[in-house]
């Protein structure tokens, strides 16, 4: 029996190492590249000409290295001081670019690192050409098996030898037992079978209620890149409520008729959906106006007959919603847009570039928490007066950072991965 | 000294079954493995197969729920966003709450376009922000179920809609019509709204012989006729407690239901603070029958029969000095009692005050006597600006009946009062009713009075209406909207208009009469804004006159006693039955007796042991017997030839042969199939009406009346709430008296103080930091902390509620009750101490501890309650498994378990009907209907069945207050932030805020060290709530019999 414990052992081993590279799915920290997309990706590429210039190989055209920073942090004022800054203005003009001065010198080392070495993906046809898959769990679970098919062949024939041997030393043994009926083999499939059902259950239990990606059709193709990416509209001209309220807020029908009363038609570039149909972008303003009880033949909204207070015909529009939070959390966006300083693409996604939006995040709290880890407050700095005063009260943390005993402060450290700061 | 605090009998007798029970947190019997022991699994009442079948289909079901599609949710936007508005973000809007008279400037929170929760208005100089548990309870009343949501019109037995106001208006018009030159009355209760006042006159005008009839459920007509008597003013005046140093009741529930409850809490306040070492507090001293609100706080308290108190009365003019002769009572202790109280106020003329609950007109004529004498009249009572929150006299309700009688009335317009339950001889007022050709109601709902009215038009919701109110004569209060009508409603101003053929409606007329006093719209707006306008009046006397003292105190001479008398009152949270179908009133449990959901009979131990042979105090078993099971005693009283049965319930400190019935129960309809949408399903079937047992003098409706009583022998169960939690005998509260505590300010608490030192290890200094085994976790930025001064609080209540409406904490119903299943995360702990015949009681309001060293937080096994940076004791519903193991190891017993699905939030449609009758009762329908459900604070999550909950400190408070700070950069902001209860207390005994920070109101209390502990505070679990000892101002040693007084002081 001692030889099958052995075995059985093996098994086991092999079942927890394939387990331990499959559950390993750490998050890796994306600073430089969240920071470029969050900020930068709205005009800049790093490879190539968009709004503003390529950023790839910034260092070798800018006079010295210092000069980035201050030029992110206030470009108006290098173009009206510096020479390079002025050609680079007369090149792009009119176009100017907005000032960060929120991003700190080691932010926009990351960002200007990441954009050194971004490698633009690969072409998806040249893949199969021989590249590595980066995930190599493929690799390791095609390694397991051959070895298993082998140690089985080796078992068999281990079993085949050791009948031989036993019928020319005369031993008389029962026949074997065939390896389909064999408890070993019988306790090992199973195993097997338990781990990887319990895994897939729970991989599927957790996502259960999770609409990454969730893409619904709206009753009005609204394109945000259209809004947001080509014509530069500000997020909060419409989702104003996300500085004061917990909702970022839908707007309402009339704010969207501000602009539309003039604007009658699409004449951008061609909208293409996935599927290949063409959205009459024209068309959509048409609905808007039905919602908005608008006549665009006479320019104006319709007459109240029905003595509702509203324009016949009108109604509001009914938006399927895609970020749905349970009912048990509580977010509040102004937290994050006024105190915190968050940009929407941080969780949203870049959203200008979205013809129709989808749910850039799985919004699960394992991913809120790990961004409250990492995230630095805007910590008061009693040296500077720089940070929000706030935080003058957090007496601990000003003489610890004195003290060198700590270098920031981050949203966990001043309680924001504790529960009842989200669920209450 | 040895002080012993209970809250029950068997806690006084240290029954068996007391310490039983104390040994168990949850005492269901657990099924099916409570009953498995010495029988195989298949006769148990759940077999192993059922079990197993329960468990394949929960799974099964469990699996297909999860696969479905996720629900496709709408996002629906304004169409036009009202400037105003910010989805998610709550307005304020000042106001003013109205009911039968009373009114309280409030400020209510709407949230998206509803009235979510209702605070005081602080710039009321009336009640300077406080709030009652009627105020608090209101906003729930707007989204009752059983509100009228249309005009109507009788048909048959039944009522038809009437499908327009203008048809409606056409009705009545020729109804009217057809009763020209007979009289129109308007029966209201009492109306102090200004401009309905004129709205009013301009009607009256316009149909000659038309009269106006003020009605009140409780009347105070005997002060109103005394006061016209003794002072030629028939009004009611404004009365200063906080100018009093000695404060005399003779049965005045001034704390609770007297008059203007929370404007006298207000200033009762002012002088029960201890501001120093040697403060000076008023002296409170309180003569009554039962065991009322005020009289628990009193420090003082003398009991006597009903029947006595104008002998009371005249005993203290006479020992004053009043030229009466009193008649002579037999009570020693209440003689002494009388000549000590004599002497106080001799001792502080000028300072002093004197008020009465009886509406007896004599004895209210021998008490303003007793005032003018002590030089109240000008100091204490204010003629400068009256009361004016009752005005019916009883003489004209009896007029107007035999008036209907007669033919000589021939319509009737019901606005805001129901006589048809609250009036004695309500059958006599119906019938007289059912004469009148016509009839028409503006009551909100399908109320006893309503139902007989031929027409109905239901007027608005206060929350609905714009109007106004001046409850003391120059302090306006006014009204504004904060939804949009729900129903069909019309106000019953605009209505009068209508019919007066005035063309304008009543928002239009209020704002012109507004517009017009106030000289533009522009102070119109500042002032709807405030909410207030007040011109500061001066306390002014009133010239009292004494001729008919001589006839008063013959009259009461004469009053009929008997051995057995009763004594009609009502509740902080029913009141006189307007409110009775409002869950979280009929819940709250009562300040005295902790009994929700009904009325009773409340009867002494003394009368207890000759009327049910039931020895409490002393004989275990009986107290057992009685107390263990909610069965209690049913007895039957009868009164005047009408009699009533109810359960009987023993509470110490009542008068020996008095029985205390509370007003404001066993609403009924007129159509018993219909009672529960007509009365609606909280009131329905909830205690017992006792209006009927209101008697008159032949000027006036007494509300105490001689009785007989007999046992009866059935049962019937009180959800009381009282018997749910034991202290073990560990001290829990301090108090002392106050010349003990300016001798030695330390000596109250030299207990926990020594308690302290010998736990500490030696060596070490630090009791909380040394004391333990476990680290010191530092709060670096904030550390919420609350402080509640015992010396204030009144056990009002209004905190309670309040909780509730801020937490969205469940209603349960009284089966749940019954069973200790009640999820009030803030309770009221009443304790009796000292003599038994007549304790001394003390308030303790508790709610989670928030400890820092929290027993509760290593027990779950999840960690679903965990400690937060800040101090508070976290509760994360969606993480609880309901192991309840959290409950168990807290020593305050505060954690509350969801052992049903009472919001609906995890069930499909109606799975809760199967239960109702057995474990829940109608009410939980109430609650779960849509309609009510807006009732719900937004940013609290509805808990669903199996979680713990407890006091979270209102994070969703302290959250938004730091969420503002951080906005407005400036941490002062967080200094005192204000929680639910807190904001609500009439009495400001509540201080909450950053400990952290020195300046912080909290802090300030705590640096009181002398009366600064925290409760249990030997176990280390280091709380975050705080009290503060009380201080009685009496000569009385606390907590020690009275006749063993003298005797423990010697050891």
């Amino acid at each position: 029996m001692s030889r099958y414990r052995k075995i059985i052992k093996k098994v086991f081993a092999s079942l927890l190492f394939i387990a331990f590279f499959s559950f390993n799915n750490s998050v890796m920290a994306a600073d430089g590249e969240a920071l470029f997309k969050a900020n930068c990706a709205n005009c800049h590429k790093p490879d190539k000409d968009y709004t503003g210039p390529a950023l790839k190989g910034w260092s070798t055209r800018v006079p010295d290295a210092a000069w980035i920073y201050k030029w992110v942090a206030n470009p108006a004022q290098m173009i009206a001081s510096d020479a390079y800054s002025k050609t680079l203005f007369e090149k792009w003009k009119p176009t100017v670019m907005t000032g960060f001065s929120n991003l700190k010198k080691d932010e926009i080392d990351a960002i200007m690192k990441y954009v050194d070495d971004y490698a633009p993906p690969a072409d998806p046809a040249g893949a199969s050409a021989g590249q590595p898959a980066t995930d190599n769990s493929l690799l390791f679970g095609i390694l397991t098996l051959v070895l298993a098919v082998v140690a089985f062949i080796l078992l068999q024939v281990n079993s085949n030898l050791r009948k031989l041997s036993d019928e020319k030393e005369g031993i008389l043994r029962g026949e074997p037992v065939p390896f389909y009926r064999n408890k070993t083999y019988l306790m090992a499939g199973i195993l097997l079978l338990f781990s990887l059902g319990g895994y897939y259950t729970i991989e599927g239990a957790i996502g259960l209620g999770r609409t990454k990606n969730y893409q619904p059709e709206q009753p009005i193709y609204y394109s945000h890149k259209v809004h947001a990416g080509v014509n530069q509209i500000s997020c909060l001209y419409c989702h104003g409520s996300s500085q004061d309220s917990k909702t970022a807020g839908i707007p309402s029908v009339n704010v969207c008729m501000n602009c539309h009363m003039a604007i009658k038609e699409y004449a951008g570039e061609k909208i293409v959906k996935e599927d290949g149909t063409e959205v009459n972008g024209t068309a959509e303003i048409q609905k808007l106006y039905e919602y908005a009880g608008w006549n665009a033949a006479t320019k104006s909204y319709n007459p109240d007959n029905n003595g509702d207070g509203v324009p016949d015909g009108a109604k509001p529009i009914e938006w399927v919603r895609i970020h749905n939070l349970p009912d048990h959390v509580y977010f509040n966006h102004s937290q994050h847009v006024k105190v915190g300083k968050q940009q929407c693409q941080t969780c949203h996604g870049n959203i200008q570039e979205m013809p129709e939006v989808y749910q850039f995040t799985d919004l699960s709290m394992g991913w809120c928490i790990n961004c409250h880890r990492e995230t630095k407050v805007d910590f008061l700095n009693k040296n500077t007066g720089e940070g929000n005063k706030f935080y003058s009260i957090y007496e601990k943390f000003h003489n610890d950072i004195k003290n060198k005993k700590m270098d920031s402060v981050t949203v966990e450290s001043i309680g924001g991965t504790e529960c009842q700061k989200c669920h209450y | 000294m040895n002080k012993k605090y209970w809250q029950n009998f068997g806690d006084l007798t240290e029954s068996e079954r007391f310490q039983q029970a104390s040994q168990n947190e949850f005492q269901e019997e657990l099924l099916p493995l409570a009953e498995l022991d010495g029988k195989g699994m298949l006769d148990t009442p759940t077999p192993r197969r059922d079990f197993l079948k329960y468990l394949g289909f929960s799974t099964a079901a469990a699996a297909l729920a999860a696969s479905c599609e996720m629900p496709v949710k709408k996002s629906v936007p304004y169409l036009n966003m009202p400037d105003n508005v910010i989805p998610g973000v709550a307005n304020y809007y000042a106001s003013t709450y109205v009911n039968g008279g009373d009114a309280i400037s409030v400020v209510v929170k709407q949230r998206d376009g509803r009235p979510v929760k209702i605070e005081g208005n602080e710039l009321s100089s009336i009640t300077k922000g406080g709030t009652s548990a009627q105020a608090q309870a209101s906003v729930l009343d707007l989204y009752d179920p059983t509100r009228l949501r249309h005009p109507l019109q009788k048909s048959g037995e039944d009522f038809k809609e009437v499908p327009s106001f203008d048809a409606f208006d056409k009705l009545v018009g020729t109804a009217v019509a057809g009763i020209a030159g007979k009289a129109i009355v308007l029966l209201t209760s009492t109306i102090n709204s200004p401009s309905t006042l004129q709205i009013i006159s301009e009607f009256l005008a316009k149909y000659p012989g038309s009269r106006h009839v003020q009605y009140d459920a409780v009347s105070y007509s005997g002060m109103l006729l005394a006061n016209e008597i003794t002072y030629g003013k028939k009004a009611i005046p404004s009365y200063q407690f906080d100018n009093a140093k000695t404060i005399v009741s003779l049965g005045a529930d001034f704390l609770g239901t007297w008059l203007s409850p929370v404007e006298f809490s207000k200033q009762y306040s002012v002088n029960r603070k201890v501001k120093s070492k040697k403060p000076e507090l008023s002296r409170h001293i309180h003569f009554e029958s039962m065991m009322s609100l005020t009289g628990s706080n009193a420090d003082d308290r003398f009991t006597h029969k009903p029947s006595q108190t104008g002998a009371v009365a005249l005993a203290l003019l006479a020992k004053l000095g009043g030229a009466v002769s009193a008649p002579a009572i037999s009570d020693a202790k209440l003689v002494k009692g009388i000549e000590k109280t004599a002497a106080v106020l001799n001792a502080s003329k000028g300072a002093a005050l004197v008020v009465c609950g009886s509406n007896d007109v004599n004895i209210q004529v021998i008490v303003n006597a007793i005032n003018d004498i002590i030089g109240a009249n000008g100091t204490t009572i204010n003629w400068g600006a009256t009361n004016n929150t009752r005005k019916g006299t009883d003489a004209e309700i009896v007029q107007l009946i035999a008036d209907m009688n007669s033919g000589a009335v021939g319509g009737l317009f019901v606005y805001d009062c129901n006589p048809a339950y609250t009036y004695s001889e309500s059958k006599k007022f119906t019938d007289a009713l059912a004469k009148l050709p016509v009839s028409v109601s503006f009551n909100g709902t399908m109320d006893e009075t309503t139902e007989q009215c031929k027409f109905i038009l239901p007027s608005h919701h206060w929350l609905e209406s714009w109007g106004d109110a001046e409850p003391k004569t120059g302090y306006i209060s006014l009204l504004q909207p904060t939804i949009n009508p729900l129903f069909k409603t019309r106000p019953f101003q605009t209505s009068l208009l209508k019919w007066a053929a005035n063309t304008s409606d009543y928002e239009t007329y209020y704002k012109n009469f507004w517009a017009a006093k106030l000289g533009s719209l522009t102070s119109w707006d500042q002032a709807i804004q405030d909410g207030v306008i007040e011109t500061a009046a001066t306390t002014a006397g009133a010239t009292f006159n004494a001729g008919s003292l001589a006839a008063a105190a013959s009259k009461i001479a004469a009053t009929k006693s008997a051995a057995t008398e009763v004594v009609l009152y009502q509740k902080v949270s029913v009141g006189t039955g307007s409110q009775a179908n409002n869950p979280w009133l009929q819940e709250l449990p009562d300040p005295i007796s902790k009994v929700t959901w009904d009325n009773y009979a409340m009867v002494s131990p003394e009368m207890a042991k000759t009327l049910l042979t039931l020895d409490v105090m002393n004989n275990q078993r009986q107290a057992d017997a009685y107390e263990v099971h909610p069965e209690k005693p049913v007895v039957k009283i009868t009164v005047n030839g009408k009699s009533l049965e109810l359960p009987a319930l023993i509470i110490p400190g009542l008068n020996s042969s008095t029985i205390a019935i509370a007003l404001g129960y066993g609403r009924q309809s007129a159509n018993k199939d219909q009672i529960l949408d007509r009365t609606g399903r909280a009131a329905a079937g909830a205690g017992k009406n006792a209006y009927p047992f209101v008697t008159t003098d032949g000027s006036t409706f007494l509300y105490s009346a001689v009785a007989t009583v007999e046992k009866t022998g059935e049962t019937y169960p009180l959800a009381q709430t009282q018997v749910h939690g034991f202290t073990e005998g560990r001290p829990v509260i301090y108090e002392t008296n106050l010349s003990s505590y300016i001798a030695d300010p330390k000596a109250v608490l030299a207990e926990p103080t020594h308690e302290r030192a010998i736990l500490t290890p030696e060596g070490k200094t630090d009791y909380v930091k040394d004391g333990t085994m476990y680290p010191d976790f530092v709060k670096p930025g904030i550390k919420w902390g609350m402080s509640i001064d015992l010396n204030t609080c009144t056990g009002c209540s209004a905190c309670v509620v309040a909780c509730t409406a801020e937490n969205n904490v469940s209603v349960v119903g009284k089966i749940q009750v019954q069973r200790a299943h009640e999820m009030h995360w803030l309770r009221i702990d009443r304790y009796f101490t000292g003599d038994l015949e007549n304790p001394d009681v003390v308030f303790q309001p508790m709610l989670c501890q928030h400890c820092d060293n929290a027993p509760c937080e290593n027990v779950c096994p999840v960690a679903a309650t965990n400690h937060s940076s800040e101090g508070l004791n976290q509760m994360t519903y969606n993480r609880c498994i309901g192991t309840r193991y959290c409950a168990n190891n807290c020593p305050y017993k505060v954690r509350r378990f969801n052992w049903l699905d009472y919001n609906g939030s995890d069930s499909f449609a109606d799975n809760q009907q199967s239960l109702i009758g057995t474990d829940t009762n109608e009410v939980i329908n109430h609650m779960n209907d849509e309609l009510t459900r807006m009732v719900l604070n937004p940013d609290v999550t509805v808990r669903g069945r199996g979680v713990i909950e407890k006091c979270s400190f209102c994070v969703q408070r302290l959250q938004e207050n730091k969420l503002e700070a951080k906005k407005q950069q400036d941490p002062t902001l967080v200094r005192n932030v204000k929680t639910a209860c807190m904001q609500a207390c009439p009495t400001n005994a509540i201080n909450f805020g950053n400990v952290n920070d020195k300046e912080s109101e909290v802090s300030k209390a705590r640096a009181d060290e002398s009366r600064h502990f925290y409760v249990l505070e030997q176990l280390h679990v280091l709380p975050n709530v705080s009290y503060l000892a009380k201080i009685r101002n009496t000569d009385r040693q606390i907590g020690v019999e009275e006749e063993h007084g003298a005797a423990t002081e010697a050891h």
